[in-house]
């Protein structure tokens, strides 16, 4: 714990590098799924199409896409957007899975009901299907938010500065307590960005609160087809 | 696309392709630590899910589990676990039980837990024993998510164990972590296309093998739960039908 102290300001700085690299995956992951998932639950083709293509970027081990990425980007090795890039697609890769499911859990008979009292399609799909969609959204959201903080930190083999610089350092120095500092550190960040999603969940569904206890099977069958 | 072509004149040197240190050697390793630690993690994994799915006992602790390893990072644990057993095959083989078991574990127990109620009801009042209903009823209906999960903990260990080449072992990640130390982007590049094409070669035998394993009845009902009829009971098209729920 005394490490901790003496070298609370690195640990600081590197928990600051963490946050800021791993919101961006898990933003861009929630709005890019949106009209991916929505074509995907609509057209049989599309579904076809990007679920294979989500699987298959999914399958990719992340160090290798890491190493893989400045040969098709052209950035330096050492360039975070590597790893924020490949989080991005990760990321992606889940959500439009877990989006298009969203999109499915929307009852029928409620969209035909809009329909009927008026809505036109654009704002039936704003006003009704997306907020109805928000619940299994939201239990995608969570595994990539968890997935994405744990996964950045293997970013750190390849240079780009974030929690698993301790468990590298920690590695090298032959140092077991930096790496579970690092551990303890990663877990947090994930926690607190699991917690503010299901109070943002909370704040914006008002009506999921009272729900029924379903939601240990839904996230694990998430993980299961992640 | 010279970076390409630099990292392929690598990959189909016959030089590299034979002997210690080759591609095929590493390969074998690579193959080796994944067979073992799937092996060892199937064993313990699949009777523990299925136990907590058919009982419905246990099932917070696997829920527990399942979250709680998916948000521990794999690289620290993989370093810490080795400074405090030291260098070897062993250790590593621990590490990659301990991230398979999860995914195994949620598997078998939400394919289970997936299994329409009713239908087990039925079994039971047709004079089936508990054996019989989940050899007979459970376990092939819930295969497209236990399977889901055997596939799901193969490539996080093919994943994982491309790390092995940092800590002194071999294996396909070898010649990644060699190319970075080194300088090489070249045989960096040559090394992440290995491993690439390694996970997207067995996760498409993965895929070819669950058609075999998944009984024809039970895909011909995924392929119908696809169309979007309001069918009230659970999908099984991989994932558990998801009611709007408090996540």
């Amino acid at each position: 714990m005394v490490w901790l102290w003496d070298n609370l300001d690195l640990v600081l700085g590197l928990t600051a590098d963490h946050v800021r690299l791993s919101i961006i995956p898990i933003v861009v992951g929630f709005i890019v799924c949106i009209p991916f998932g929505w074509l995907a639950n609509r057209y049989t083709a599309a579904r076809t199409v990007l679920l294979t293509l989500g699987g298959v970027l999914f399958t990719i081990p992340s160090l290798a896409l890491f190493v893989m990425l400045p040969a098709i980007l052209g950035t330096r090795i050492l360039d975070e957007a590597n790893v924020v890039v490949a989080l991005c697609i990760y990321a992606v890769a889940v959500m439009v899975r877990g989006a298009a499911d969203a999109f499915a859990s929307v009852s029928r008979d409620v969209i035909s009901s809009s329909t009927a009292v008026g809505f036109s399609a654009v704002s039936r799909f704003w006003t009704v299907e997306f907020p109805l969609a928000g619940p299994v959204l939201l239990a995608s959201l969570r595994v990539v938010s968890v997935s994405t903080v744990s996964l950045l930190s293997v970013g750190s083999l390849i240079g780009v500065q974030s929690l698993g610089y301790l468990f590298v350092n920690g590695y090298q120095r032959d140092f077991p307590e930096e790496i579970v500092i690092g551990i303890g550190f990663t877990v947090l960040v994930a926690v607190v960005f699991d917690t503010v999603l299901v109070l943002l969940g909370r704040l914006l569904m008002p009506w999921t609160r009272r729900a029924p206890r379903r939601r240990a099977v839904t996230a694990i069958a998430a993980e299961v087809t992640a | 696309m010279n970076l390409f072509l630099d990292a392929l004149n690598f990959l189909f040197d016959p030089a590299n392709l034979t002997g210690t240190n080759s591609i095929l050697s590493r390969l074998v390793d690579h193959l080796a630590y994944t067979g073992l630690s799937m092996a060892i993690a199937l064993v313990i994994g699949l009777p523990l899910g299925l136990l907590v799915g058919h009982t419905g006992r246990g099932r917070n602790a696997v829920v527990a589990v399942s979250s709680a390893a998916r948000a521990l990072p794999t690289l620290g644990l993989i370093f810490l676990i080795i400074l405090y057993t030291g260098l070897g095959v062993g250790p590593l083989i621990i590490v990659l039980v301990i991230l398979a078991v999860p995914p195994l574990l949620a598997g078998a127990y939400s394919g289970l837990e997936a299994v329409n109620r009713q239908t087990i009801d039925a079994a039971r009042a047709i004079g089936m024993t508990e054996w019989q209903i989940l050899l007979k009823v459970e376990i092939p209906l819930a295969m497209p998510l236990i399977f889901g999960g055997i596939r799901s903990a193969t490539l996080q260990v093919i994943a994982t164990a491309t790390i092995a080449g940092y800590v002194g072992l071999t294996g396909l990640g070898r010649f990644l972590i060699e190319g970075l130390a080194l300088r090489d982007y070249k045989l960096a590049l040559a090394g992440a296309i290995l491993v690439i094409a390694l996970a997207l070669c067995v996760d498409a035998i993965l895929a070819l093998t669950g058609r075999l394993v998944v009984p024809h009845g039970v895909a011909r009902g995924l392929a119908r739960s696809t169309d979007k009829s309001d069918a009230p009971t659970p999908r099984l098209h991989g994932r558990v039908s998801s009611a709007p729920s408090n996540p």
